[in-house]
Protein backbone atom coordinates (compact mmCIF):
# COMPACT_ATOMS: atom_id res chain seq x y z
CA UNK A 1 0.00 0.00 0.00
CA UNK A 2 1.29 3.42 -0.90
CA UNK A 3 1.40 5.81 2.01
CA UNK A 4 -1.11 8.60 1.52
CA UNK A 5 0.18 12.15 1.42
CA UNK A 6 -0.12 13.93 4.77
CA UNK A 7 -1.96 16.77 3.09
CA UNK A 8 -3.42 16.98 -0.42
CA UNK A 9 -5.16 20.20 -1.46
CA UNK A 10 -6.78 20.62 -4.85
CA UNK A 11 -8.33 23.83 -6.10
CA UNK A 12 -9.03 24.98 -2.56
CA UNK A 13 -10.60 28.41 -2.13
CA UNK A 14 -12.31 30.22 0.72
CA UNK A 15 -14.63 33.22 0.64
CA UNK A 16 -15.75 34.94 3.81
CA UNK A 17 -19.11 36.66 3.64
CA UNK A 18 -21.50 36.86 0.72
CA UNK A 19 -22.37 39.11 -2.20
CA UNK A 20 -20.29 42.19 -3.01
CA UNK A 21 -18.92 42.35 0.56
CA UNK A 22 -17.42 38.88 0.25
CA UNK A 23 -13.67 38.59 0.78
CA UNK A 24 -11.72 35.98 -1.12
CA UNK A 25 -9.29 34.78 1.55
CA UNK A 26 -7.55 32.12 -0.52
CA UNK A 27 -8.02 30.87 -4.04
CA UNK A 28 -6.80 28.09 -6.34
CA UNK A 29 -4.62 26.35 -3.80
CA UNK A 30 -2.97 23.14 -5.01
CA UNK A 31 -0.51 21.70 -2.54
CA UNK A 32 0.69 18.26 -1.53
CA UNK A 33 2.72 17.62 1.59
CA UNK A 34 4.27 14.16 1.69
CA UNK A 35 4.25 11.98 4.77
CA UNK A 36 7.06 13.06 7.06
CA UNK A 37 7.75 16.21 5.06
CA UNK A 38 8.28 19.62 6.69
CA UNK A 39 6.61 22.41 4.69
CA UNK A 40 6.33 26.07 5.68
CA UNK A 41 3.71 28.54 4.54
CA UNK A 42 5.15 32.03 4.37
CA UNK A 43 3.73 35.32 3.21
CA UNK A 44 2.71 38.79 4.33
CA UNK A 45 -0.28 39.40 6.57
CA UNK A 46 -3.55 38.71 4.82
CA UNK A 47 -2.13 36.14 2.40
CA UNK A 48 -4.41 33.51 3.91
CA UNK A 49 -1.72 31.22 5.32
CA UNK A 50 -3.51 30.85 8.66
CA UNK A 51 -6.83 30.36 6.87
CA UNK A 52 -5.24 27.62 4.78
CA UNK A 53 -3.90 25.90 7.90
CA UNK A 54 -7.36 26.04 9.48
CA UNK A 55 -8.88 24.54 6.34
CA UNK A 56 -6.45 21.62 6.61
CA UNK A 57 -7.38 21.31 10.30
CA UNK A 58 -11.08 21.38 9.37
CA UNK A 59 -11.60 24.32 11.71
CA UNK A 60 -12.88 26.19 8.63
CA UNK A 61 -14.81 24.66 5.74
CA UNK A 62 -13.40 25.60 2.31
CA UNK A 63 -15.78 27.24 -0.17
CA UNK A 64 -14.43 25.05 -2.95
CA UNK A 65 -11.87 22.39 -3.70
CA UNK A 66 -10.95 19.14 -2.02
CA UNK A 67 -8.93 18.67 1.16
CA UNK A 68 -7.45 15.28 2.02
CA UNK A 69 -5.51 14.66 5.21
CA UNK A 70 -3.82 11.27 5.46
CA UNK A 71 -5.89 10.29 2.43
CA UNK A 72 -9.18 11.06 4.22
CA UNK A 73 -11.54 14.01 3.96
CA UNK A 74 -10.44 16.72 6.41
CA UNK A 75 -13.51 16.34 8.64
CA UNK A 76 -12.89 12.57 8.99
CA UNK A 77 -9.22 13.25 9.79
CA UNK A 78 -10.26 15.69 12.51
CA UNK A 79 -12.69 13.21 14.04
CA UNK A 80 -9.98 10.53 13.89
CA UNK A 81 -7.48 12.90 15.53
CA UNK A 82 -5.03 12.45 12.68
CA UNK A 83 -3.30 15.74 13.35
CA UNK A 84 -2.01 17.75 16.29
CA UNK A 85 -2.19 21.52 16.27
CA UNK A 86 -0.33 24.36 17.99
CA UNK A 87 -1.06 28.07 17.78
CA UNK A 88 0.90 31.28 18.32
CA UNK A 89 -0.60 31.55 21.77
CA UNK A 90 0.09 28.40 23.75
CA UNK A 91 -3.55 28.31 24.88
CA UNK A 92 -2.88 26.15 27.92
CA UNK A 93 -5.64 25.60 30.43
CA UNK A 94 -4.32 27.64 33.33
CA UNK A 95 -6.25 25.59 35.91
CA UNK A 96 -4.50 22.40 34.89
CA UNK A 97 -0.94 21.42 35.64
CA UNK A 98 1.56 21.09 32.81
CA UNK A 99 1.01 17.34 32.83
CA UNK A 100 -2.77 17.81 32.93
CA UNK A 101 -2.55 20.00 29.83
CA UNK A 102 -0.59 17.40 27.89
CA UNK A 103 -3.06 14.74 29.03
CA UNK A 104 -6.04 16.79 27.80
CA UNK A 105 -6.36 15.32 24.28
CA UNK A 106 -5.69 11.84 25.66
CA UNK A 107 -8.36 12.15 28.34
CA UNK A 108 -10.92 13.45 25.85
CA UNK A 109 -10.48 10.31 23.81
CA UNK A 110 -10.72 7.78 26.57
CA UNK A 111 -7.09 6.90 27.19
CA UNK A 112 -6.83 5.32 30.67
CA UNK A 113 -5.35 7.24 33.55
CA UNK A 114 -2.14 5.27 33.94
CA UNK A 115 -1.38 5.31 30.23
CA UNK A 116 -2.23 9.00 30.01
CA UNK A 117 0.25 9.76 32.73
CA UNK A 118 2.95 7.62 31.21
CA UNK A 119 2.53 9.16 27.75
CA UNK A 120 2.39 12.71 29.06
CA UNK A 121 5.54 12.27 31.11
CA UNK A 122 7.30 10.71 28.15
CA UNK A 123 6.38 13.69 25.96
CA UNK A 124 7.40 16.18 28.62
CA UNK A 125 10.71 14.37 28.83
CA UNK A 126 11.05 14.67 25.06
CA UNK A 127 10.42 18.42 25.36
CA UNK A 128 12.89 18.78 28.23
CA UNK A 129 10.13 19.63 30.69
CA UNK A 130 10.26 16.51 32.88
CA UNK A 131 10.89 18.58 36.01
CA UNK A 132 7.88 20.81 35.43
CA UNK A 133 5.08 18.24 35.15
CA UNK A 134 3.29 19.44 38.26
CA UNK A 135 3.82 23.17 37.68
CA UNK A 136 1.04 25.51 36.64
CA UNK A 137 1.32 27.11 33.19
CA UNK A 138 1.55 30.56 34.78
CA UNK A 139 4.77 29.51 36.47
CA UNK A 140 6.47 28.86 33.12
CA UNK A 141 8.16 31.21 30.66
CA UNK A 142 6.61 31.83 27.24
CA UNK A 143 9.01 29.41 25.56
CA UNK A 144 8.28 26.69 28.07
CA UNK A 145 4.53 27.20 27.70
CA UNK A 146 4.90 26.84 23.95
CA UNK A 147 6.84 23.61 24.46
CA UNK A 148 3.98 22.30 26.59
CA UNK A 149 1.59 23.23 23.78
CA UNK A 150 3.74 21.29 21.31
CA UNK A 151 3.88 18.30 23.66
CA UNK A 152 0.08 18.48 23.82
CA UNK A 153 -0.11 18.58 20.01
CA UNK A 154 2.08 15.48 19.87
CA UNK A 155 0.12 13.62 22.54
CA UNK A 156 -1.93 11.52 20.12
CA UNK A 157 1.21 10.69 18.12
CA UNK A 158 -0.23 12.33 15.02
CA UNK A 159 1.22 11.74 11.56
CA UNK A 160 0.68 15.44 10.89
CA UNK A 161 1.54 18.47 12.97
CA UNK A 162 -0.10 21.80 12.12
CA UNK A 163 1.59 24.88 13.56
CA UNK A 164 0.40 28.46 13.29
CA UNK A 165 3.33 30.75 14.08
CA UNK A 166 4.07 28.79 17.24
CA UNK A 167 7.29 30.70 17.92
CA UNK A 168 5.98 34.08 16.84
CA UNK A 169 5.80 35.49 20.35
CA UNK A 170 9.21 34.25 21.49
CA UNK A 171 12.49 36.12 21.64
CA UNK A 172 15.10 35.35 18.99
CA UNK A 173 17.35 33.16 21.19
CA UNK A 174 14.47 31.04 22.49
CA UNK A 175 13.10 30.89 19.00
CA UNK A 176 16.25 29.39 17.50
CA UNK A 177 16.49 26.84 20.28
CA UNK A 178 12.87 25.85 19.77
CA UNK A 179 13.46 25.47 16.05
CA UNK A 180 16.32 23.04 16.64
CA UNK A 181 14.19 21.12 19.12
CA UNK A 182 11.33 20.93 16.65
CA UNK A 183 13.68 19.47 14.01
CA UNK A 184 14.84 16.87 16.53
CA UNK A 185 11.30 15.98 17.57
CA UNK A 186 10.11 15.65 13.99
CA UNK A 187 12.99 13.31 13.30
CA UNK A 188 12.04 11.23 16.35
CA UNK A 189 8.31 11.10 15.66
CA UNK A 190 8.40 11.07 11.86
CA UNK A 191 5.48 13.50 11.72
CA UNK A 192 4.84 15.69 8.70
CA UNK A 193 4.57 19.39 9.55
CA UNK A 194 2.72 22.29 7.99
CA UNK A 195 4.26 25.34 9.60
CA UNK A 196 2.90 28.87 9.20
CA UNK A 197 5.42 31.63 9.78
CA UNK A 198 6.36 35.10 8.62
CA UNK A 199 10.02 34.67 9.41
CA UNK A 200 12.09 33.81 6.34
CA UNK A 201 15.11 32.31 8.21
CA UNK A 202 12.75 30.23 10.31
CA UNK A 203 10.98 28.85 7.24
CA UNK A 204 14.27 28.06 5.49
CA UNK A 205 15.91 26.51 8.53
CA UNK A 206 13.00 24.21 9.31
CA UNK A 207 11.57 23.20 5.97
CA UNK A 208 12.21 20.90 3.10
CA UNK A 209 9.93 23.14 1.04
CA UNK A 210 8.89 26.74 1.55
CA UNK A 211 5.48 27.64 0.15
CA UNK A 212 5.46 31.35 -0.71
CA UNK A 213 2.05 33.04 -0.68
CA UNK A 214 0.83 36.48 -1.67
CA UNK A 215 -2.28 38.38 -0.63
CA UNK A 216 -5.47 39.72 -2.25
CA UNK A 217 -6.55 37.09 -2.95
CA UNK A 218 -4.38 34.66 -0.99
CA UNK A 219 -2.62 32.26 -3.35
CA UNK A 220 0.56 30.27 -3.75
CA UNK A 221 3.05 32.14 -5.92
CA UNK A 222 6.01 29.82 -5.65
CA UNK A 223 7.21 26.66 -3.91
CA UNK A 224 10.92 26.69 -3.13
CA UNK A 225 12.91 23.55 -2.35
CA UNK A 226 15.44 24.02 0.40
CA UNK A 227 18.67 22.30 -0.63
CA UNK A 228 19.99 21.79 2.88
CA UNK A 229 20.89 18.46 4.45
CA UNK A 230 20.71 17.57 8.12
CA UNK A 231 19.85 20.64 10.16
CA UNK A 232 22.24 21.55 12.89
CA UNK A 233 23.46 24.88 14.21
CA UNK A 234 26.13 25.03 11.46
CA UNK A 235 23.38 25.25 8.88
CA UNK A 236 22.57 28.73 10.16
CA UNK A 237 26.02 29.84 8.98
CA UNK A 238 26.00 27.94 5.69
CA UNK A 239 26.17 29.68 2.34
CA UNK A 240 23.24 27.69 0.96
CA UNK A 241 21.15 28.79 3.94
CA UNK A 242 21.66 32.46 3.13
CA UNK A 243 21.25 31.87 -0.60
CA UNK A 244 17.90 30.19 0.01
CA UNK A 245 16.84 33.04 2.30
CA UNK A 246 17.59 35.47 -0.51
CA UNK A 247 15.65 33.28 -2.89
CA UNK A 248 12.59 33.21 -0.63
CA UNK A 249 12.83 36.95 -0.01
CA UNK A 250 12.83 37.65 -3.73
CA UNK A 251 9.91 35.32 -4.22
CA UNK A 252 8.01 37.20 -1.52
CA UNK A 253 8.73 40.56 -3.15
CA UNK A 254 7.60 39.28 -6.50
CA UNK A 255 10.55 38.51 -8.71
CA UNK A 256 11.85 41.00 -11.21
CA UNK A 257 12.58 39.30 -14.56
CA UNK A 258 16.37 39.66 -14.08
CA UNK A 259 16.42 37.85 -10.74
CA UNK A 260 14.43 34.97 -12.15
CA UNK A 261 17.14 32.32 -11.84
CA UNK A 262 17.47 31.26 -8.24
CA UNK A 263 20.64 30.00 -6.60
CA UNK A 264 21.32 26.37 -7.24
CA UNK B 1 13.25 33.80 54.49
CA UNK B 2 13.37 36.69 52.12
CA UNK B 3 9.94 35.93 50.69
CA UNK B 4 8.58 35.68 54.21
CA UNK B 5 9.92 39.10 54.98
CA UNK B 6 8.34 40.42 51.79
CA UNK B 7 5.05 38.79 52.73
CA UNK B 8 5.12 40.21 56.22
CA UNK B 9 5.89 43.60 54.72
CA UNK B 10 2.92 43.33 52.39
CA UNK B 11 0.56 42.26 55.18
CA UNK B 12 1.83 45.12 57.27
CA UNK B 13 1.27 47.53 54.43
CA UNK B 14 -2.15 46.14 53.58
CA UNK B 15 -3.57 45.85 57.09
CA UNK B 16 -2.31 48.93 58.89
CA UNK B 17 -3.80 51.80 56.88
CA UNK B 18 -7.43 50.74 57.49
CA UNK B 19 -6.72 50.01 61.16
CA UNK B 20 -5.03 53.35 61.72
CA UNK B 21 -7.83 55.08 59.87
CA UNK B 22 -10.52 53.17 61.81
CA UNK B 23 -9.00 53.83 65.23
CA UNK B 24 -8.42 57.48 64.35
CA UNK B 25 -11.98 57.83 63.14
CA UNK B 26 -13.41 56.27 66.32
CA UNK B 27 -11.22 58.48 68.51
CA UNK B 28 -12.38 61.55 66.65
CA UNK B 29 -16.00 60.43 67.00
CA UNK B 30 -15.59 59.86 70.75
CA UNK B 31 -13.93 63.23 71.20
CA UNK B 32 -16.55 65.04 69.12
CA UNK B 33 -19.51 63.54 71.04
CA UNK B 34 -17.90 64.33 74.42
CA UNK B 35 -16.82 67.86 73.60
CA UNK B 36 -20.11 68.86 71.95
CA UNK B 37 -22.13 66.94 74.56
CA UNK B 38 -24.24 65.24 71.90
CA UNK B 39 -27.22 63.23 73.19
CA UNK B 40 -27.09 59.41 72.77
CA UNK B 41 -30.29 59.34 70.68
CA UNK B 42 -28.58 61.55 68.13
CA UNK B 43 -25.19 59.89 68.19
CA UNK B 44 -23.93 57.61 70.95
CA UNK B 45 -20.27 57.40 71.90
CA UNK B 46 -18.26 54.54 70.37
CA UNK B 47 -17.30 53.50 73.91
CA UNK B 48 -21.00 53.14 74.80
CA UNK B 49 -21.60 51.06 71.69
CA UNK B 50 -18.71 48.75 72.59
CA UNK B 51 -19.99 48.45 76.15
CA UNK B 52 -23.32 47.27 74.75
CA UNK B 53 -21.60 44.84 72.40
CA UNK B 54 -19.90 43.33 75.43
CA UNK B 55 -22.90 43.35 77.74
CA UNK B 56 -25.47 42.14 75.19
CA UNK B 57 -23.01 39.74 73.66
CA UNK B 58 -25.28 36.64 73.98
CA UNK B 59 -28.48 38.27 72.73
CA UNK B 60 -26.74 39.87 69.77
CA UNK B 61 -25.02 36.64 68.84
CA UNK B 62 -28.30 34.71 68.92
CA UNK B 63 -29.97 37.34 66.71
CA UNK B 64 -27.02 37.31 64.31
CA UNK B 65 -27.15 33.52 64.13
CA UNK B 66 -30.82 33.60 63.10
CA UNK B 67 -30.30 36.27 60.48
CA UNK B 68 -27.11 34.56 59.31
CA UNK B 69 -28.91 31.27 58.85
CA UNK B 70 -31.63 32.89 56.75
CA UNK B 71 -29.00 34.63 54.64
CA UNK B 72 -27.03 31.41 54.22
CA UNK B 73 -29.99 29.25 53.20
CA UNK B 74 -31.27 31.95 50.82
CA UNK B 75 -27.79 32.41 49.37
CA UNK B 76 -27.41 28.68 48.78
CA UNK B 77 -30.81 28.49 47.10
CA UNK B 78 -30.19 31.51 44.88
CA UNK B 79 -26.75 30.12 44.05
CA UNK B 80 -28.03 26.75 42.90
CA UNK B 81 -30.86 28.26 40.85
CA UNK B 82 -28.65 31.03 39.42
CA UNK B 83 -25.84 28.72 38.33
CA UNK B 84 -28.28 26.15 36.89
CA UNK B 85 -30.11 28.86 34.95
CA UNK B 86 -26.81 30.25 33.65
CA UNK B 87 -25.69 26.79 32.54
CA UNK B 88 -28.95 26.20 30.71
CA UNK B 89 -28.98 29.66 29.14
CA UNK B 90 -25.40 29.24 27.92
CA UNK B 91 -26.25 25.97 26.22
CA UNK B 92 -29.78 26.50 24.88
CA UNK B 93 -30.45 29.61 22.82
CA UNK B 94 -34.22 29.59 23.36
CA UNK B 95 -33.75 29.40 27.14
CA UNK B 96 -31.31 32.28 26.99
CA UNK B 97 -33.91 34.46 25.25
CA UNK B 98 -36.40 33.47 27.93
CA UNK B 99 -34.25 33.60 31.05
CA UNK B 100 -32.24 36.77 30.55
CA UNK B 101 -35.22 39.18 30.45
CA UNK B 102 -36.74 37.21 33.31
CA UNK B 103 -33.57 37.63 35.34
CA UNK B 104 -33.55 41.36 34.64
CA UNK B 105 -37.14 41.45 35.81
CA UNK B 106 -36.21 39.64 38.98
CA UNK B 107 -33.46 42.15 39.65
CA UNK B 108 -36.07 44.89 39.46
CA UNK B 109 -38.36 43.25 42.02
CA UNK B 110 -38.60 45.52 45.06
CA UNK B 111 -37.82 42.87 47.66
CA UNK B 112 -39.14 45.18 50.34
CA UNK B 113 -42.60 44.99 48.77
CA UNK B 114 -42.33 41.26 48.32
CA UNK B 115 -41.78 40.41 51.96
CA UNK B 116 -45.33 41.12 53.26
CA UNK B 117 -46.72 39.07 50.36
CA UNK B 118 -44.50 36.12 51.20
CA UNK B 119 -45.44 36.53 54.85
CA UNK B 120 -49.09 35.97 53.99
CA UNK B 121 -48.26 33.15 51.60
CA UNK B 122 -46.40 31.22 54.27
CA UNK B 123 -47.13 30.95 57.95
CA UNK B 124 -45.91 34.09 59.68
CA UNK B 125 -43.94 31.91 62.09
CA UNK B 126 -41.87 30.55 59.24
CA UNK B 127 -38.43 31.75 58.13
CA UNK B 128 -39.18 30.71 54.55
CA UNK B 129 -40.35 34.16 53.35
CA UNK B 130 -37.06 35.73 54.42
CA UNK B 131 -35.00 33.00 52.83
CA UNK B 132 -36.93 33.38 49.58
CA UNK B 133 -36.32 37.12 49.57
CA UNK B 134 -32.58 36.49 49.97
CA UNK B 135 -32.65 33.86 47.20
CA UNK B 136 -34.37 36.27 44.80
CA UNK B 137 -31.91 39.00 45.63
CA UNK B 138 -28.92 36.69 45.17
CA UNK B 139 -30.11 35.12 41.92
CA UNK B 140 -29.38 38.06 39.63
CA UNK B 141 -25.70 38.80 40.33
CA UNK B 142 -24.94 35.07 40.29
CA UNK B 143 -26.86 34.41 37.07
CA UNK B 144 -25.53 37.38 35.12
CA UNK B 145 -21.90 36.93 36.11
CA UNK B 146 -21.82 33.16 35.68
CA UNK B 147 -23.51 33.40 32.28
CA UNK B 148 -21.01 35.98 31.15
CA UNK B 149 -18.16 33.73 32.26
CA UNK B 150 -19.64 30.73 30.47
CA UNK B 151 -20.08 32.72 27.27
CA UNK B 152 -16.58 34.04 26.95
CA UNK B 153 -14.08 31.48 25.79
CA UNK B 154 -10.51 32.00 24.67
CA UNK B 155 -10.63 31.62 20.84
CA UNK B 156 -7.55 29.37 21.02
CA UNK B 157 -9.37 27.08 23.45
CA UNK B 158 -12.40 27.03 21.18
CA UNK B 159 -10.31 26.02 18.16
CA UNK B 160 -8.40 23.49 20.23
CA UNK B 161 -11.58 21.82 21.45
CA UNK B 162 -12.93 21.75 17.90
CA UNK B 163 -9.70 20.17 16.69
CA UNK B 164 -10.26 17.50 19.38
CA UNK B 165 -13.76 16.97 17.97
CA UNK B 166 -15.05 17.57 21.51
CA UNK B 167 -18.81 17.75 22.03
CA UNK B 168 -20.33 21.06 23.22
CA UNK B 169 -20.98 19.53 26.62
CA UNK B 170 -17.36 18.33 26.92
CA UNK B 171 -16.20 21.82 25.97
CA UNK B 172 -18.44 23.27 28.69
CA UNK B 173 -17.09 20.87 31.27
CA UNK B 174 -13.42 21.10 30.36
CA UNK B 175 -13.04 24.74 29.31
CA UNK B 176 -16.09 26.88 29.95
CA UNK B 177 -16.89 25.93 33.53
CA UNK B 178 -13.37 26.39 34.92
CA UNK B 179 -13.02 29.54 32.81
CA UNK B 180 -16.27 30.90 34.28
CA UNK B 181 -15.08 30.53 37.89
CA UNK B 182 -13.57 34.03 38.21
CA UNK B 183 -16.85 35.53 36.96
CA UNK B 184 -18.93 33.30 39.22
CA UNK B 185 -16.92 34.41 42.24
CA UNK B 186 -17.32 38.06 41.30
CA UNK B 187 -21.06 37.41 41.43
CA UNK B 188 -20.75 35.49 44.68
CA UNK B 189 -18.80 38.30 46.36
CA UNK B 190 -21.51 40.79 45.43
CA UNK B 191 -24.24 38.36 46.48
CA UNK B 192 -22.66 37.32 49.79
CA UNK B 193 -22.82 40.60 51.68
CA UNK B 194 -26.00 41.50 49.81
CA UNK B 195 -27.61 38.32 51.15
CA UNK B 196 -27.12 39.56 54.72
CA UNK B 197 -28.61 42.96 53.89
CA UNK B 198 -31.59 41.32 52.19
CA UNK B 199 -32.09 39.01 55.18
CA UNK B 200 -32.13 41.96 57.61
CA UNK B 201 -34.40 44.11 55.45
CA UNK B 202 -36.88 41.26 55.10
CA UNK B 203 -37.12 41.06 58.90
CA UNK B 204 -38.72 44.49 59.07
CA UNK B 205 -41.99 43.49 57.48
CA UNK B 206 -43.80 41.36 59.99
CA UNK B 207 -43.39 37.71 60.66
CA UNK B 208 -41.11 36.32 63.32
CA UNK B 209 -39.75 38.80 65.84
CA UNK B 210 -36.30 37.24 65.75
CA UNK B 211 -33.04 38.22 64.14
CA UNK B 212 -30.99 41.40 63.91
CA UNK B 213 -33.70 43.55 62.30
CA UNK B 214 -36.31 43.19 65.07
CA UNK B 215 -33.53 43.51 67.66
CA UNK B 216 -32.56 46.91 66.23
CA UNK B 217 -36.21 48.02 66.17
CA UNK B 218 -36.92 46.98 69.72
CA UNK B 219 -33.70 48.55 71.03
CA UNK B 220 -34.57 51.83 69.33
CA UNK B 221 -38.15 51.61 70.60
CA UNK B 222 -36.80 51.17 74.13
CA UNK B 223 -34.57 54.24 73.62
CA UNK B 224 -31.55 51.96 74.04
CA UNK B 225 -29.64 53.73 71.27
CA UNK B 226 -26.16 52.45 72.04
CA UNK B 227 -27.64 48.92 71.95
CA UNK B 228 -29.26 49.61 68.57
CA UNK B 229 -25.91 50.81 67.28
CA UNK B 230 -24.20 47.75 68.73
CA UNK B 231 -26.58 45.50 66.80
CA UNK B 232 -25.94 47.48 63.60
CA UNK B 233 -22.24 46.90 64.20
CA UNK B 234 -22.95 43.18 64.54
CA UNK B 235 -24.89 43.29 61.25
CA UNK B 236 -21.88 44.84 59.52
CA UNK B 237 -19.74 42.12 61.05
CA UNK B 238 -22.07 39.43 59.75
CA UNK B 239 -21.94 40.89 56.23
CA UNK B 240 -18.15 40.92 56.41
CA UNK B 241 -18.08 37.29 57.55
CA UNK B 242 -20.10 36.34 54.47
CA UNK B 243 -17.89 38.38 52.19
CA UNK B 244 -14.67 37.00 53.63
CA UNK B 245 -16.05 33.46 53.33
CA UNK B 246 -16.72 34.14 49.64
CA UNK B 247 -13.17 35.46 49.15
CA UNK B 248 -11.71 32.41 50.90
CA UNK B 249 -13.86 30.07 48.80
CA UNK B 250 -12.54 31.82 45.71
CA UNK B 251 -8.96 31.28 46.81
CA UNK B 252 -9.61 27.63 47.55
CA UNK B 253 -11.45 26.97 44.30
CA UNK B 254 -8.88 28.66 42.09
CA UNK B 255 -5.42 27.98 43.47
CA UNK B 256 -3.96 28.70 40.03
CA UNK B 257 -5.22 32.27 40.25
CA UNK B 258 -3.35 33.05 43.42
CA UNK B 259 -0.88 35.67 42.31
CA UNK B 260 2.65 34.58 43.11
CA UNK B 261 3.76 36.20 46.31
CA UNK B 262 1.12 38.83 46.10
CA UNK B 263 -1.49 39.60 48.69
CA UNK B 264 -4.95 40.63 47.55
Amino acid sequence: MVTAAAVALEGVGKRFGEGPAAVQAVTGIDLTVAAGEFASLIGPSGCGKSTLLRIVANLIEPSEGSVLVNGKPASRARLDQDYGIAFQSAGLLEWRTVQGNVELPLGLHGVGKAQRREQALELLDLMGLADFASHRPSQLSGGMQQRVAIARALARRPALLLMDEPFGALDEMTRERMQSELIRICAETGAAVVFVTHSIPEAVFLSQRVVVMSPRPGRITEIIDVPLGARDEDVREAETFFATITDVREALRGRSPVAEEGPA
Amino acid sequence: MRTQAVWAGRIFKGVWPPIIFGVGFLALWQWFVEVRDIKPFVLPKPSAIFDQLRLQHDTILTAARITGENALVGLALGLVVGVTAALLASRVRALDDMLTPLAAGMAAIPIVALTPIFNTMFASTSSTPRRLVVAIYVFFPIFVNTLRGLRQIDPVHAELMRSYAASPWTTTKVVRLPGALPFFFTGLKIASSGAVIAAIVSEYFGGLQKGLGPAITSAAAASAYPRAWAIVTAAIGLGLVFYIAAVLAERLAMPWQRPQGELS
